[in-house]
């Protein structure tokens, strides 16, 4: 099976010298929910923005490796980057609503795209919504103000900003770091449904969230990949001492 | 397996509409530059003739009598500095004062009013000072006894309050830099709100205050119609003493503003006006590049960009 | 003396030089609204002076002043919202960023004389305009705009970061993100320093003395390479270059001239706070 996204040897340094990440390299698989976790500052956040390269944003980086998406390079001047991110979308840790309408949230990136259809866009909406389990909640108000949504609202919100856009990939930064416990369930319950359509990279809030929620997870500590393998195994039987450190909570 | 793009792909003419306005926003931000090097051209192209035509000697001499061809330029720059000086010994203690006043005395109800106040003050236009100056203040100083109420002491007077909202805003950052703990530390130990102010505050915002009193003097040095108007036009040097703030004088600018309708194209009188415009271009120049010495350029654009 | 006492001391002199500072604002104001309220009546603003200026009113000054003032915003505006746009969002930390800068702080210091001299040097002169509204207009519009890219960039500065993030992410080029995120939520900040450089472009004097103001002409401008009076240059001549001028006149025109910026820097302020009380982050 042809891996969705591959890297293959990937370092990033940063301007000043740091290196954020250091010879990386793994698969993701169609359709699985990977999981990426690791102590803060290891790196997953980088690679999660170099995914969809939103790292573009980040001046005076360099990238050494290769990532490739359906099997061809993301990185190049032929590649367009904002169909790109359409195909690879990413939900924050923080949940940002843009200013403005329920609607207007969900419709901003295809109306971004040139969609003006407005039977589709009304489609899409109610469709992302379905599927991010908020259809029900705001449906009476979708021309209302994003911002009055309650923090788990806000985050389904934007988990369905980025379905509507109907992406192959979604990257999920953490995405129930501030959310309470009955939030964080829905969220975490919707992750396995949603990888029949999709393919879905997470950066985890836990160790407990990763194994609950992981097909198959990687490991990282300081910028390297410790190990990659499913979940089970690598909670349950890690290989290598580090993992098994983290995992058991002797540090992180 | 790939999946088709289900959302139509962005149209070239749209690329192609964007890479035009990002062409646009470049041009705009190099056209900074442009203005700068073209208004210097200007100055240099029409002013150029006042320093080839002119010995240095003559051109610094003691007598400006445009119709005798006599451009020494003394009697201006002495004008313009007394102006300066005395704007900025009025104007320096007042903008300050009222900054710590601000600060650290008014309570909040009186700062929310007095803050518009300072806008006021400077949106009026010096025109507005000027004739007000020229009308009202002009007689009042009269009667106190100079010889004339068109004096370097009038005009100092309206330029430093001109030149108070620059003073007393950038002051005003400038203390307010000046981090809570040093103001603790200080009560702490048993200190006064007064020693606090003159032995922490104060020294810990010195270079903040330096720029105010250096833009403050920007402002005042460039500043035109109200001088015209109430430094009395005469371009003579006065007998040193205290007097000479007391003095008609008449600056740079309002020698500029006053001749330059009565010459033609052209003359050397002409380019003389332009030359002492390069003088007060390079004058902006050296002051500016000063405050960025002492703050960095972002700081100096922070402190005079945000305030009119 | 004890330390209390000086500190009782110290507050009461700072006091007496706030006192100092803010109270001739205050006079100032109330001394020409006094004066000037009575001239001020519909002929006054709405009729042709008359008999060398001494009667009449002062119309083709105020209608002068609002043409310059639509001029210098058709001039400054849009390159200042570009250039400001450059600065925040595409400029990186490097030699030309710097130059841009100290250029524009640079342009921020140089007298309005000065820019008065270039504006006759360039527009009337060089670019054959002659005296008129166009050569006035580019004058006073590329003297207002370091204030208005100052104040506009740091509108855009103010934004926060996470709305550009979130439109790059779902797939809007940069320019649809600074069009659609960034310019919306700036824009009260913005037109805020607009109107303050437009108030402040509508009372200056000297960079209009050789480029566009006029004396006295009996007609409206019909064009843009027309000259016209305006309020500024019209108090400066009536009060100083013609003699036996009531005063009332003169305090009249000062009071229409202090009303119209005045009322430009209030709407500014007006905007920013009315805007900023709108928005939901």
């Amino acid at each position: 099976m042809q891996p969705k996204i591959s890297i293959q040897g990937v370092y990033y340094t940063y301007g000043d010298g740091t290196e954020a990440l250091r010879n990386v390299s793994f698969d993701v698989l169609p359709h699985e929910v990977f999981v990426l976790f690791g102590p803060a500052r290891s790196g997953k956040t980088t690679l999660l923005r170099l995914l969809n390269r939103l790292s573009d944003l980040t001046d005076d980086a360099t990238l050494r490796g290769v990532i490739t998406f359906n099997g061809a390079s993301i990185s190049g001047r032929s590649v367009d980057v904002f169909d790109l991110r359409r195909r690879i979308s990413m939900v924050f840790a923080v949940p940002t609503p843009l200013p403005g309408s329920i609607r207007f949230n969900l419709t901003y990136g295809l109306q971004m795209a040139g969609m003006r259809d407005r039977r589709v866009l009304a489609e899409r909406v109610e469709q992302s919504l379905q599927q991010a389990a908020l259809w029900d909640e705001v449906k009476d108000r979708l021309d209302s103000s994003a911002m009055a949504l309650s923090g788990g609202q806000k985050q389904r919100l934007c988990l369905a900003r980025s379905l509507a856009l109907e992406p192959e990939v979604i990257l999920l930064d953490n995405p129930t770091s501030g959310l309470d416990p009955l939030s964080t369930n829905m969220v975490e319950e919707m992750l396995h449904d949603l990888s029949q359509r999709y393919t879905i990279i997470m950066v985890p809030h836990s160790v407990q969230q990763a194994a609950r929620v992981a097909d198959r997870a990687a490991f990282m500590l300081d910028g390297e990949l410790i190990e990659v393998a499913k979940g089970e195994r690598l909670f349950l039987h890690p290989q290598d001492q580090r993992t098994e450190d983290y995992i058991t909570g002797r540090f992180g | 397996m790939t999946t088709a793009p289900t959302t139509p792909p962005d149209s070239r003419s749209r690329r192609r509409g964007e890479a035009a306005i990002e062409l646009l926003i470049w041009l705009a931000g190099v056209s900074a530059i442009a203005i700068v090097a073209l208004i210097f051209f200007f100055l240099l192209r029409e002013g150029i003739n006042t320093f080839l035509d002119i010995p240095l000697r003559q051109l610094f001499g003691v007598r400006w009598y445009p119709i005798e061809d006599q451009f020494g330029l003394m009697p201006l720059l002495v004008g313009t500095f007394l102006v300066t000086i005395g704007a900025v010994v009025i104007a320096v203690p007042l903008g300050v004062v009222a900054a710590i006043y601000l600060g650290e005395i008014a309570p909040l109800w009186l700062r929310e009013i007095l803050k518009p106040l300072i806008e006021i003050l400077a949106g009026i236009p010096s025109i507005v000072l000027g004739f007000l100056g020229w009308v009202a203040l002009a007689p009042i100083i009269q009667n106190l006894g100079a010889p004339t109420g068109l004096t370097a002491f009038t005009g100092s007077l309206l330029l430093a309050y001109m030149s108070l909202p620059t003073i007393i805003s950038i002051s005003e950052d400038a203390l307010y830099a000046v981090p809570k703990e040093y103001r603790d530390g200080s009560l702490a130990i048993g200190a006064t709100q007064w020693q606090t102010i003159w032995r922490v505050v104060l020294p810990a915002a010195r270079s903040g205050l330096v720029i105010a009193v250096m833009l403050g003097i920007g402002r005042v040095i460039g500043e035109t119609m109200a001088v015209l108007m109430v430094t009395g036009n005469a371009a003579n040097i006065p007998n040193f003493g205290l007097s000479m703030f007391f003095s008609p004088v008449r600056t740079m600018t309002a020698t500029i503003a006053a001749e330059m309708g009565e010459v033609a194209q052209g003359s050397l009188h002409y380019s003389v006006l332009f030359g002492i415009g390069l003088i007060l271009f390079l004058i902006t120049f050296t002051v500016n590049w000063l405050a960025t010495r002492l703050v960095g350029v972002e700081g100096a654009r922070r402190q005079r960009g945000g305030r009119l | 003396m004890s330390r209390q006492r000086s500190q009782r001391l110290a507050v009461a002199l700072i006091t007496a030089v706030a006192v100092l500072v803010f109270v001739p604002v205050i006079a100032i104001i109330g001394y020409l609204i006094v004066s000037g309220i009575g001239a001020l009546n519909w002929e006054f603003l709405t009729a042709m002076p008359r008999n060398g200026m001494k009667e009449g009113g002062i119309m083709p000054a105020i209608v002068g002043t609002l043409i310059l003032t639509m001029g210098t915003a058709l001039v400054s505006m849009p390159v200042s919202l570009l250039a400001a746009i450059y600065l925040a969002e595409y400029a990186r930390d490097n030699r030309l960023t710097r130059t841009i800068r100290m250029a524009i702080v640079n342009l921020a210091g140089i007298p309005s004389i000065v820019y008065g001299l270039f504006g006759l040097g360039a527009f009337v002169l060089a670019a054959g305009f002659g005296t008129s509204i166009i050569a006035g207009s580019l004058t006073l519009g590329i003297m207002t705009m370091p204030v208005v890219i100052s104040t506009a960039e740091e509108a855009i500065n103010s934004v926060p970061q996470q709305f550009r993030t979130v439109s790059l992410s779902l797939g809007a080029s940069k320019w649809q993100t600074i069009r659609h995120q960034v310019l919306p939520h700036a824009l009260p900040g913005i037109l805020t320093g607009m109107i303050l450089g437009l108030s402040r472009a509508a009372g200056e004097t000297a960079p209009i003395l050789f480029t566009v103001a006029a004396f006295y002409v009996p007609t409206l401008p019909s064009s843009i390479f027309d000259q016209t009076m305006a309020l500024p240059y019209h108090l400066y001549v009536i009060s100083t270059q013609v003699p036996g001028m009531p005063l009332t006149i003169q305090y009249g025109t000062a009071l229409v001239l202090l009303l119209i910026t005045l009322t430009l820097t209030l709407l500014a302020t007006g905007v920013r706070t009315t805007m900023r009380r709108r928005r939901d982050w």
